[in-house]
């Protein structure tokens, strides 16, 4: 079988979310001596985008979102120790911090977006909730991070969302950062009033929004 | 009452014995997260195994502390006369609570509520015939942060005589909501023995009660005042996926609630309740209007009504955006259903958009189809026999039986009249009143109903008394 089948075969065990037989190809990649960079790009890499194809046309829901992107990160994790070893690695698409925002629980959107962002090339560094605006970006400063996304559920919390821009303006380190808002409540009339740099209806969007402001 | 009581149900005993059980297990295996000192405290004065903030609670405890809760819970208007009965199968509607946005009838534009817009909304309730209890239906953002709860509290005391479904945001407001309470009442004994609000408790899944919500339930037990327990299970999200093991989660995390409050109060009123939802799998939203939403509810209610207490359920609400044709299907469904099952308070009219929004036209709707399901639940009653050859005998002398004895005795009973809301004239009468939908019929009863006078006007004494709370804190 040549490269460019197997590469086909991993994208399309990514497709059928058959975990099984990405973690064998993945390991099959690494006794074969394969470009792993070529693996994660034209293999795997492939297989996200399609099922990101398939949501955008109806065909995929939530859980094949979920179980697709984790299982991407399964077979990357399977190559990550040798690329590493051998001093290449994934090229990142970015850096980005999640967080729900202080006063506020809901986890789920946010855990989404996290594993598509990951799933998609993204470091993630995720908070979890009820996270205070201060932490956020003193998180976002020590960690260098690209981007920093806020989640919130909760009208009574969105405000919060505004502080992280207010104290990143308040130190002058505005414009070192891309600053993207998610959650229910959020609409682009908030995003221009806070300033912030963006906002995504769901976990496809969110990925698309990152790459945008890369 | 009818032949029959007309009923719906989705489990058996076998099945409701399982899941109890099971439930029961849950707590004892699994545990529950606490993050209450109070509750921790009454926790660990039984034993119950422990570990960071978890609590491991033994099935004799859950069993032992159902022995105390009341099978009934009366609730009594502001002034102290009886209102509504919540035991057996009887059925009662209040507005969905809480809603952050409201639909403008006048602008069609969804915003955010002021203070004045609750002040109609109430009301409105006030003065519709199928909606029996008031709700702190929403959540106005033109007082401080600190009173958004208390404070509807006190505008639904103001413009509202009947009973009142309402909750928390704060721990410190809980005090400050009794307080408004004891305005209309003479003791705190007198509040505890008329019951005049329902304090709603919300834990969070899976199998976590916050600090505020756990308080709650502690500061109404102590006090004698219902807490009505909300287990809102999202399955496939944070719920098992499949009906059953929602409903599974929804009893053990409701069951918890029981052990708090009767920990917390040997007898304290407490009602089975439920926000449960299945989570739309493209949306990642919480539909209220999905059929597997309803038969989680009904699942339930049936738990609730195994273990002898009060029911209650989030139905006959909306996940449509606007008072269409979906806001009436999913409303009508979910009323209806509610119904059949015999839940005791069905909390939703009014609400749109998954809990979060109320429009006072979808409210004029709603009152329509309680009406029509309380009307259903009434079943076909036996007047005695002969049922129609008696009146059937006299039709030649008339040829019609409108002008029959009967039909003038009977036809208020035999029948549900409804409002101009529902098109029942004619098609030509329908052109010439502007060819318009129910909802805009229901917008041209709004000004009508909120120029007539409060049904109950507020004594002036008790009033000023509630103006004095309300200064005192805003």
């Amino acid at each position: 079988m040549d490269a460019e089948e197997i590469y086909k075969e991993m994208a399309d065990s990514i497709v059928n979310l058959d975990q099984e037989k990405a973690l064998k190809l993945a390991n099959q990649a690494l006794n074969e001596e394969m470009d792993l960079l070529k693996v994660i790009e034209k293999g795997f890499g492939e297989g996200i985008r399609k099922v990101g194809d398939l949501w955008d046309d109806g065909e995929f829901f939530l859980p094949e979102l979920m179980s697709g992107a984790q299982i991407m990160e399964k077979a990357v994790d399977v190559l990550t120790p040798k690329l590493q070893s051998s001093g290449s690695e994934r090229q990142s698409s970015g850096k980005v911090l999640l967080a729900t925002i202080e006063g506020d629980i809901h986890s789920i959107g946010k855990t989404i977006v996290a594993t598509m962002l990951r799933a998609n090339g993204f470091q993630v560094i995720d908070l979890g909730t009820d996270v205070k605006a201060e932490k956020i970006v003193n998180v976002a400063i020590n960690a260098n991070v690209d981007i920093i996304g806020v989640s919130t559920l909760l009208t009574t919390t969105m405000l919060n969302q505004k502080k992280v821009i207010e104290i990143l303006e308040q130190k002058n380190i505005r414009n070192n950062f891309k600053v993207i808002f998610g959650g229910a409540p959020v609409t682009q009339g908030w995003v221009d009033e806070c300033h912030a740099d963006g906002y995504a209806e769901n976990a496809v969007e969110s990925v698309k929004l990152a790459k945008s402001l890369m | 009452m009818g032949i029959l009581r007309p009923k719906v149900a989705l489990l058996n005993d076998e099945y409701k014995k399982k899941i109890f059980e099971e439930a029961k297990h849950i707590l004892e295996s699994l545990g529950v997260l606490f993050e209450n000192t109070d509750a921790e405290a009454l926790l660990k004065e039984q034993g119950v195994p422990n570990d960071n903030h978890r609590y491991y609670i033994p099935s004799d405890l859950v069993d032992k502390c159902l022995t105390s809760p009341p099978h009934e819970i009366t609730m009594y208007d502001r002034e102290g006369n009886v209102h509504l009965s919540l035991k057996d199968d009887n059925i009662h509607f209040d507005p969905g609570s809480a809603a952050i946005f409201i639909l403008d009838e006048n602008s069609g534009q969804i915003r955010e509520p002021l203070h004045q817009d609750f002040i109609r909304f109430t009301k409105i309730v006030d003065q519709l015939s199928n909606i029996d209890a008031q709700s702190t239906s929403l959540v106005y953002s033109d007082v401080p942060k600190t009173a958004q709860d208390w404070h509807r509290l006190y505008t639904t005391l103001k413009y509202g005589h009947k009973p009142i479904v309402t909750g928390t945001f704060r721990k410190e407001s809980f005090s400050i909501m009794n307080e408004l309470l004891l305005t209309c009442r003479t003791s705190e004994k007198d509040l505890a023995a008329k019951p005049l609000a329902i304090f709603d408790a919300c834990p969070s899944p899976p199998l976590s009660w916050s600090d505020l919500t756990t308080q709650s339930v502690i500061d109404a037990a102590e006090r004698m005042i219902p807490s009505e327990f909300i287990s809102m299970p999202m399955s496939g999200a944070n719920a098992p996926i499949t009906l059953i093991g929602s409903i599974t989660q929804h009893c053990a995390e409701s069951l918890a609630g029981v052990v708090i409050s009767q920990l917390a109060k040997k007898g304290a009123p407490i009602i089975w309740g439920g926000s449960p939802a299945i989570m739309d799998m493209k949306h990642g939203t919480t539909p209220m209007g999905a059929i597997e939403t309803m038969m989680i509810d009904i699942g339930d209610a049936e738990m609730g009504k195994y273990l002898n207490l009060p029911t209650h359920a989030y139905m006959s609400l909306s996940d449509a955006k606007i008072p269409d044709a979906q806001a009436g299907l999913e409303a009508g469904m979910g009323a209806l259903l509610a119904g059949l099952t015999g839940i005791n308070m069905i909390s939703g009219p009014g609400m749109l958009d998954f809990e979060s929004c109320q429009s006072i036209e979808k409210l004029l709707i709603d009152n329509e189809i309680a009406g029509m399901v309380k009307r259903f639940l009434k079943g076909i009653h036996d007047y005695g026999s002969p049922f129609a050859e008696e009146i059937l005998k006299d039709y030649d002398k008339t040829n019609e039986l409108l002008s029959h004895p009967s039909t003038l005795q009977l036809f208020r009973k035999e029948l549900y009249l409804p409002s101009p809301i529902i098109a029942r004239m004619t098609r030509d009468e329908w052109k010439k009143a502007g060819s318009r939908s129910s909802r805009q019929r229901a917008k041209e009863e709004i000004e009508g109903l909120l120029a007539k006078g409060p049904p109950k006007a507020l004594d002036s004494l008790k009033s000023t008394e509630l103006d004095k709370i309300s200064s005192k804190y805003l």
